[in-house]
């Protein structure tokens, strides 16, 4: 045990919780813990991964807040935002894959960093267990910062992964808890990295991988002891390799990618995402893609989307009421847009075709819109109604669709019209639309 | 040593460092629990305990059952190799029920009238991948045993 011998009056307790008294048995005593791979070098290799991945998880993260536009009426999910939203800028329409490639990576990423989380919480776990439990006041603060690191990363993770898979059992709006949930992590996340970085370069530098991944199990010997006591006073004979651990969180990962990254694909390919929640089609032929809320699910009845129902144009000087034969009378265009949902699913590229939303701007007297407000017939609710901003609007691709991949639209896909924007989000891409009302 | 490093322990950066990060991790948590906030902290908190004290344990307890089946009798390592070929697949098989067992068990009563996709099938599929996985590594593990019986014999 460490003693400085100059215990400050004052600090009473510091100075004997800095002494701790007798180790307790079981964890707490170091050579409770006997894998002969644990170290600084094996946690250094997770720590590196986890250093890149979590940060691309975080950023598109980001993106992914951005790319709801919340600035605009009624898009916020989370309007108190307050100074988290700092960066937010307009979501641009180019490339038109940018959300399926963003959001597909955060989720898919996300999932495959799944086992480099639980290998680097695992090879650390003897810190956790410790004693005394605290040594200083920078040591109490740091075990503060990995309760936030640690308990954030699973809450970010356990809260997506349960997101995915429609089992909203967690304490409130997805959208809150992740978010925020997120920026309570990284601030830790961020700060274990400022102080553990220089100890990752140098357990990195210790052992080469290129001759780390030639040693088996029989040559397998601990790591040098190191001051933050992961190596084991007592070691167990191998079983594994570190190459062998390596592999085997590698495995790990491409297992997951395997199950999972096929609902980001169309075509066949997609059968191959087993345990996905979007590894199945919902049924063939033109409309036999992907759904992101059933017209079932949304109230949506055939009283409301037949011969009756009218689109309507407001916010110019005159209200325009338009049937759906009127619109299929008006120049039609066809855009290839993919579907690409918050969930990290999306669709191949569908051929919609129908009205460009410009065209409907200049019909309601207002032809160049900041945004517009869209309401679905579903009306108040889960994404009911959305804005988009100017520049999705004037897209040339952005359309009132009709019509996809060569058939009406189905109930299931919005008919009579629904919006499909380059870029935009799933559930902005507004079903059933009932009314749209720009704004200058 | 300063007066300051011994008193606090380490160095001022490091005391900055961590009071900037409570300063923004205090300020997201004002928002993450503003409207429940005692079953956010217990979900925050129960995540970082339910890891460490639950789900470590649990499969540190298991692994370390295997190895001690494995070990005995008490010659100092085993003549089979067997050990990780259960390993491996147990341990992603695991992983997958860790990852997907909402799907696997159908816990959502959403997910089916919002996709118009069926929650049957999960469990048949993850049962497949289980023995695919525990099937392939008990091949490796064959060939490896022929391969060791034809050189031992001369």
């Amino acid at each position: 045990m460490v003693r400085d011998g100059r215990g400050l009056r004052g600090h009473e307790v510091m100075r004997s919780l800095r002494e701790g008294g007798p180790v307790p048995p079981g964890p707490f005593r170091r050579g409770f813990w006997r894998s002969p791979i644990r170290g600084p070098w094996l946690t250094a290799v997770f720590g590196l991964v986890l250093l890149g991945g979590v940060t691309v998880v975080f950023l598109t993260g980001l993106l992914s807040y951005a790319a709801y536009n919340p600035d605009l009426p009624g898009n916020d999910q989370t309007p108190g935002k307050g100074a988290l939203g700092f960066y937010l800028f307009a979501w641009p329409t180019h490339p038109y894959w940018l959300y399926r490639l963003s959001q597909g990576m955060h989720v898919t990423l996300g999932l495959v960093l799944i086992p480099v989380l639980l290998a680097k919480l695992w090879s650390v776990i003897p810190r956790l267990f410790q004693w005394p439990p605290v040594r200083s006041v920078a040591q109490l603060l740091e075990r503060v910062s990995l309760l936030l690191l640690v308990g954030g990363a699973v809450f970010e993770f356990v809260t997506g992964v349960l997101n995915i898979q429609y089992w909203y059992v967690f304490p409130g709006s997805f959208y809150t808890l992740h978010l925020y949930g997120g920026w309570v992590f990284i601030a830790a996340f961020v700060a274990h990295v400022a102080l553990k970085f220089r100890r990752m370069v140098t357990a990195l530098r210790s052992r080469r991988l290129r001759e780390e991944l030639r040693i088996d199990t029989a040559a397998t010997r601990p790591e040098a002891p190191d001051p933050d006591g992961l190596v084991s006073p007592n070691p167990a004979a191998a079983t594994m390799s570190r190459r062998g651990a390596l592999g085997l969180v590698g495995a790990g990962s491409l297992t997951l990618l395997v199950v999972t990254v096929g609902q980001t694909f169309g075509g066949p390919l997609r059968r191959t995402a087993l345990l996905a929640p979007r590894g199945t089609d919902p049924g063939s032929g033109p409309n036999g893609f992907q759904i992101n809320k059933t017209a079932a699910a949304a109230g949506i009845t055939e009283a409301r989307t037949g011969p009756g129902w009218r689109l309507v144009l407001a916010g110019g000087p005159r209200t325009v009421a338009l049937s759906r034969a009127e619109l299929l009378g008006m120049p039609q265009h066809v855009a290839h847009l993919p579907i690409a949902c918050v969930e990290g699913w999306s669709t191949s590229d569908q051929a919609w075709s129908g009205v460009r939303l410009r065209d409907l701007a200049r019909l309601a007297g207002v032809p160049g819109p900041a945004s517009v407000h869209v309401e679905s017939l579903q009306g108040g609710g889960g994404f009911g109604t959305a804005s988009l901003r100017g520049n999705q609007v004037m897209d040339a691709d952005s359309l009132l669709a009709l019509r996809v991949n060569g058939a009406d639209l189905s109930a299931d896909h919005g008919f009579p019209a629904r919006v499909i924007v380059p870029a935009n989000p799933g559930v902005h891409n507004t079903k059933w639309v009932a009314r749209m009302t720009f704004a200058t | 040593m300063s007066h300051f490093t011994r008193w606090y322990g380490a160095g001022p950066l490091n005391l900055l460092a961590l009071l900037a990060s409570f300063g923004l991790a205090g300020y997201a948590a004002l928002h993450l629990a503003a409207a429940r906030p005692a079953a956010v902290a217990v979900w925050f908190v129960g995540a970082a305990v339910g890891h460490d004290l639950l789900l470590l344990p649990l499969y540190a307890v298991a692994d370390r059952s295997l190895v001690t089946l494995w070990r005995r009798p008490a010659a100092p390592l085993p003549a089979l190799p067997w050990l990780n070929h259960v390993r491996v697949p147990a341990l992603l098989s695991g992983l997958l029920l860790v990852v997907w067992f909402p799907s696997i068990f159908r816990l959502s009563h959403v997910y089916h009238p919002a996709t118009g996709l069926s929650t049957a099938g999960y469990l048949a599929r993850w049962l497949l991948v289980s023995a695919v996985l525990f099937g392939i590594s008990a091949l490796v593990l064959a060939v490896r045993l022929r391969r060791r019986r034809g050189a031992a014999v001369p």
